[in-house]
């Protein structure tokens, strides 16, 4: 008897986010292994993971955001029309007014915050579904980004064009190509953005009073009352900070593409709630972490990017990849809640 | 005479409280402002079409035929909202599926067939399976491992055109036989289309269902408390898989009228954002979007009234890719206004102000 109380209270102890998070990263590092050891190639190079960085910026900042969303016990799925008609915007502001960086940033933080106060306000305080409000605005989003500009365009801005081709080199990871000439690694300022963001979360929900209630609200919004959490207000933020990370995205992307088009960042939502979710956040709330996050996104970049030099380059192939693998795990998710319960009874 | 008064307040109040307000005053505010823009809205013709047989045309027309899909849809997903409080947003990507399955049935692997590989029944019965194979999918994620509607069916959301891309090795068969496009279209002397009759017969089949089995109240009982339903001998696990199959048979019937009409199929443009439509249908038909009671027939008017909005918006010049604009913020507007704290705010309001009418009075 006593045994096995000791066994479920270990269990209960480990099926937290701690294990969640040590499954994704065993599986990140398993996965990079193997496409070194099987593909070889482009992956024993540095450059490919900074590739698949500066390829998936904008995902890490819209998929921190989900992250805070789903720990308060939300979710947003408008990042991705978010991210267009911020990039669509931003490339009409640019090129058509004659516009400055400043001004288009202006813009891209105008729109998340704009989003996070309507949306936020819908859920936190009228308390109607986030789902509903999250789809209506996602399809206002995309709407909206066509009327702004129809036909999708590359931006001609000097300046702009000229921060988007800034790279950044890491030093030591570079490599001597064909020629024999040293190519150094870099990355994209988008980059940089992304990792600052993460940092700043990361301590923001562990050491701060604002972030340790995002996680009191999610576990069980109950006690989080009783506690003397702001409960209505916690979530509004929640919904006020994802909304702004889509805004911030939104302009990493547009940094990345260089373009306007109604059909950018198609599914994004989807990526963000799958990296989220592979990266150990639940989505019944109050369990999740940053970290968890960042290497959500990176598992997820992986698997496509090994997809596609396996040779399967169909864009079907990508998107059924990443929809199995948010099924397994949100199984393995539904598999350890029950465990747990059953634990704790 | 204060009683009097009361009396026909409440009378005021039932009208108002009833579930068919909102989609009545819907279609007068749509008729109103068609009428006041261009008359001619209203007018139907009967005309000959290129086959040279008499059909029917005009805005009410093109209102019924193009909602017929939409108003079957409506029905699963009203069931599906009732029996689990979510949504299910992969239905268009699920009509994609369904028709492509049919498609490679009926050409056979072929992009360009002489003739159709397969009776169209066949390929019609193998759809129905795909879709119900699909709702399975849906029903046992959310039914056996509770996980949230939205989020487990956005896996075939995302998926779902992949999928149907897939089947038909990303390419476009086109359905050889002139029948095939009955379906879509109009049978050779009916001038009414094909598709308000399907609509129907859809709706006379889940009536008498309704009607005669218990299928209603045991959806209605799972949405409202599903451990109290099962305390009842009810299995909620079944009935919302079950929910979650029917759903997968209507998206099925929508995806042969969808292929239907083209005779063909484009995996990323089908049926796009109709699942938008089929939750606003259920919205608008005054259906709580967090399960328990519902009102089939408020549904199935919701479908003809969102056709009704997209009809007047493009009659508004509004181009379709825009049109989602539009429909997001009539349903911000309306899940505002069926909000349980709206609504009590807007009660307490109007208790406000009726102490100083009885002041008035007295």
């Amino acid at each position: 008897m006593n045994k096995e109380k000791k066994n479920s209270s270990i269990f209960t102890r480990i099926s937290d986010t701690n294990l969640l998070l040590a499954i994704t990263i065993v599986i990140f590092f398993l996965m990079y292994l193997g496409a070194i050891i099987f593909q070889g190639g482009g992956f024993t190079k540095p450059q490919m993971f900074f590739n698949i960085l500066n390829a998936n910026a904008a995902l890490i900042i819209t998929s921190c955001g989900m992250s805070i969303v789903m720990i308060a016990g939300g979710i947003d799925i408008s990042v991705g029309g978010v991210v267009a008609l911020v990039s669509m915007c931003c490339a009409v502001y640019l090129d058509y007014h004659d516009g400055n960086i400043v001004g288009s940033i202006l813009i891209a933080l105008g729109i998340g915050l704009a989003y996070g106060l309507i949306q936020g306000f819908l859920v936190a305080y009228l308390d109607i579904q986030p789902f509903i409000v999250s789809l209506a605005g996602m399809f206002f989003a995309r709407g909206m980004t066509t009327i702004v500009n129809t036909a999708p365009f590359n931006v001609a801005n000097e300046t702009f064009n000229k921060l988007k081709d800034t790279r950044l080199n890491v030093p030591g990871m570079g490599s001597v190509n064909k020629k024999g000439i040293y190519v150094p690694a870099y990355v994209e300022i988008g980059v940089v953005v992304a990792l600052l963001i993460v940092i700043v979360l990361f301590l923001t929900l562990r050491y701060t009073r604002l972030g340790r209630s995002f996680y009191a609200v999610g576990g069980n919004k109950q006690s989080a009352l009783m506690l003397g959490i702001n409960v209505k207000r916690t979530k509004f933020i929640s919904h006020l900070i994802c909304s702004i990370l889509a805004g911030i995205g939104g302009y990493v992307y547009f940094l990345h593409v260089g373009s306007g088009s109604a059909s950018h960042a198609m599914g994004m939502e989807m990526n963000a709630i799958a990296s989220s979710i592979i990266g150990g956040t639940m989505l019944t709330g109050g369990v999740g972490n940053i970290i968890g996050t960042l290497f959500g996104v990176l598992s997820l970049s992986t698997i496509q990017n090994i997809v596609s030099s396996a040779g399967l380059d169909q864009a079907w192939w990508t998107g059924i990849t990443i929809a199995a693998m948010l099924c397994i795990f949100l199984i393995i998710q539904s598999v350890i809640m029950a465990q747990k319960k059953r634990a704790l009874k | 005479m204060s009683k009097k008064k009361s009396g026909g307040l409440g009378k005021l109040k039932g009208f108002v409280g009833n579930q068919l307000f909102i989609p009545f005053i819907a279609i007068v505010i749509l008729a109103v402002v068609n009428l006041v823009h261009d008359p001619a809205f209203f007018k139907v013709v009967l005309g000959l079409n290129n086959a040279g047989y008499p059909v029917l045309s005009g805005s009410l027309i093109t209102i019924l035929d193009y909602g017929s899909e939409l108003a079957i849809l409506a029905i699963g997903m009203t069931l599906v909202t009732a029996a689990s409080g979510g949504q299910d947003i992969s239905v268009g990507a699920t009509i994609a599926i369904a028709g492509s399955a049919m498609l490679r049935v009926l050409c056979g692997g072929n992009t360009r067939p002489d003739t159709i590989q397969a009776p169209i029944i066949v390929a019609f019965i193998v759809a129905c399976i795909v879709g119900m194979l699909c709702g399975m999918f849906n029903g046992m994620l959310v039914a056996y491992f509770k996980i949230q509607p939205m989020i487990a069916t956005l896996i075939l959301f995302t998926a779902g055109r992949s999928i149907a891309a897939w089947i038909n090795n990303n390419e476009l068969p086109i359905v050889p036989d002139p029948k095939f496009a009955y379906f879509g279209g109009f049978i050779p002397g009916m001038p009414v289309p094909t598709t308000v009759f399907i609509a129907a017969a859809c709706i006379i089949v889940i009536a008498l269902v309704l009607k005669f089995t218990n299928l209603g109240l045991y959806t209605q009982a799972v949405g409202i408390n599903g451990s109290s339903s099962r305390l009842n001998g009810i299995n909620p696990t079944f009935i919302k898989f079950l929910s979650f199959v029917i759903l997968g048979l209507c998206v099925a019937v929508a995806a042969l009228i969808k292929v239907s009409r083209l005779s063909t199929i484009n995996y990323s443009v089908i049926a796009k954002d109709i699942e938008m439509d089929a939750i606003l249908a259920v919205a608008l038909g005054g259906n709580a979007l967090s399960g328990g009671k519902f009102n089939m027939w408020a549904s199935i008017l919701g479908a003809y009234i969102i056709q009704f909005l997209t009809t007047t918006l493009y009659k508004f010049n509004v181009k379709s890719d825009a049109l989602a604009a539009y429909k997001a913020v009539v349903v911000i507007i309306l899940v505002v206004f069926s909000a349980p704290v709206v609504r009590d705010y807007i009660s307490r309001m109007a208790k406000r102000f009726a102490p100083a009418a009885k002041k008035e009075a007295a």
